[in-house]
């Protein structure tokens, strides 16, 4: 659906001395249809110019960008207006038209598609009900909440039926409640509509909670790309560890772990990292029924993801050296990733 | 009673004279309007990083619109006299004054328009172009209606300079409460003529002032 060779973007600056900006550097990418695609990196990753030059607010300085069959780096004019209609997007800050009613902001990409009057009231019904804004219809934008007027920018982001949606820190403005019912309507609408949906974030939660593949970006790169749970059970790059832990590692973790090795200098604390199916079985029962140990939970977590589950799991494990290093290996043999954290010696 | 505050008043022409004011405002203000949006346009679209984006057009609006909006507008109507011989057929009458009115205005206008465009959400913009708006789109139905209420304060403002323009412009015969207030008034030294012929255009600008003001409410959805 969506293909990227060797793009980059490079910003010339306005004074002499300074190097011009490489925004995007060579990069490679390719997301299929009805796949929801997340791309996460700090801001100045230059993960906002990739998304903008997928439906042309950006051109690229070299290499091709393909979407829904248009070479949308090279054509222009007409051909450009019209490819944008299947590409929509909507935005951090809503970009809702403050001077139209919820009605008539969503009719505004219909109007400019050229659809007649009738059809259009017929559809911005439709889609009042899609998004759950029933009875609203008239209200101004500044009468609604960040929750409500992005409900609208996605209804007005689905009005032409789009093959393509782009979500440009979609959540980014809005509270960790709001956040979430936004981020199950956009799944909503992916498994309904069948939508392509390409985010780009800098919240590992949003990642999580949706996408089905994700691609991290740093300095203008794509530095690692996979499906989320293999990102997240093996993550390479130290920037995605780094997004990583935002998910599952509450900062307390590292509190308690600390605290722990303080109290009890003997054993050893352990990290366990459980993906898919691992998550239920019942590992602690059978390490205290199979082994000469002490075991002591001390910090769990399960993330739940598009594609399975995942957990970390800190356990402090007491008992004699080669027990506990049985212990081990006995987990290693159940796929269930282990990492000491630190000796108590 | 009114006639025995005001003695030498004479009615019929204190009528007149209102309605020339209100003739060269009202006309001169309908075209400063549409030429001042017009310019005021121009202005913002050619500037940097605008949909038409163009230095040589912008610097050449922009000169015009500083070198009209800096000269003082009594000497403005005597400048433009060949001007308005031309395009009027005389230069005496209400009618007359219009060309200067509107020349006069009309850049002061623009901007404030284009102020009013530049306030107008970029956010937004994106968002109409990501829907695949023409630059026309963009105009009538993002930019404009989106800095109406600009618009609207800012003819708003205009409209009262206009009515003190007019009454300079009655300077050169171009009759109006202005004219009024400076030959029956002033030069004949009848005060209670001068005051009243202020009182009227006081009265008018407070008007104008009052529905602005309400328009602009009205508009504001923010």
């Amino acid at each position: 659906m969506i293909t990227l060779s060797k793009v980059s973007k490079v910003f010339s600056t306005k004074s002499l001395q300074s190097q011009p900006i490489k925004a995007v550097d060579e990069v490679n990418l390719t997301i299929n249809k009805g796949e929801i695609f997340g791309i996460i990196g700090y801001s100045g990753a230059g993960k906002s110019t990739l998304i903008r030059m997928l439906n042309g607010l950006e051109t690229p300085s070299t290499g091709s960008v393909v979407v829904a069959g248009n070479t949308i780096s090279s054509i222009k004019g007409r051909n450009l207006r019209k490819a944008r209609q299947e590409i929509s997007m909507i935005f951090q800050h809503f970009n809702l038209l403050w001077s139209r009613t919820v009605h008539d902001n969503i009719a505004f990409p219909l109007e400019i598609a050229g659809v007649k009057k009738s059809e259009r009231q017929k559809r911005v019904n439709e889609l009042i009900k899609l998004v759950g804004l029933e009875g609203r219809e008239n209200a101004y934008p500044s009468q609604l909440s960040g929750g409500q007027k992005q409900r609208v920018g996605i209804a007005r982001a689905l009005a032409n039926n789009p093959k393509v949606l782009l979500c440009d820190e979609a959540t980014s403005a809005l509270d960790p409640q709001t956040t979430d019912s936004i981020l199950e309507l956009l799944v909503d609408i992916n498994n309904r509509l069948g939508l392509t949906i390409v985010l780009i974030t800098h919240e590992m939660h949003v990642i999580r909670k949706i996408c089905h593949r994700v691609a991290v970006m740093e300095g203008g790169r794509i530095v690692e790309q996979g499906p989320v749970l293999d990102v997240f059970q093996n993550p390479a790059a130290q920037i995605t560890k780094r997004f990583v832990q935002q998910v599952t590692e509450p900062a307390e973790t590292k509190d308690t772990v600390d605290h722990l090795l303080e109290n009890y200098p003997q054993g050893k604390v352990v990290q366990l990292t459980f993906v898919g199916e691992n998550t239920e079985s019942p590992l602690i029962t059978k390490l205290i029924r199979n082994f000469q140990l002490d075991v002591n939970i001390v910090q769990g977590k399960i993330s739940q993801t598009q594609s399975g589950s995942y957990g970390t799991l800190f356990i402090h494990m007491d008992g004699s050296d080669e027990e506990i290093s049985r212990a081990i290996t006995y987990i290693k043999e159940q796929q269930v990733g282990v990492e000491v954290i630190s000796n108590a010696e | 009673m009114l006639s025995n505050w005001f003695p030498n008043v004479i009615w019929e022409n204190l009528w007149l004279a209102t309605k020339e004011t209100l003739y060269m405002t009202g006309i001169a203000l309908v075209a400063t309007f549409v030429l001042g949006i017009l310019l005021g346009l121009l202005l913002f679209l050619t500037s940097k990083g605008q949909m038409w984006e163009n230095k040589m057009i912008n610097i050449i609006i922009s000169a015009v619109v500083n070198i009209f909006r800096s000269i003082p507008f009594i000497i403005l109507i005597i400048l433009l006299i060949p001007f308005t011989i031309i395009v009027v057929g005389s230069m005496l009458g209400a009618k007359a004054a219009l060309p200067a009115l509107i020349v006069g205005a009309a850049p002061f206008y623009a901007r404030m328009v284009e102020i009013g465009l530049r306030e107008v959400d970029k956010g937004v913009i994106e968002a109409a172009r990501s829907m695949g708006a023409k630059t026309s789109t963009i105009i009538f139905k993002v930019l404009l209606p989106e800095s109406m209420p600009a618009l609207v304060s800012g003819i708003t403002v205009t409209a009262i300079a206009l009515v003190g323009y007019t009454a300079m412009a009655g300077a050169i015969g171009a009759g109006g409460l202005g004219d009024l207030a400076y030959k029956e008034g002033f030069q004949r030294t009848k005060n209670d003529v001068t005051l009243l012929a202020t009182i009227v255009i006081l009265l008018i600008v407070f008007v104008i002032q009052f529905i602005g003001d309400l328009i602009t409410s009205k508009l504001d959805k923010r």
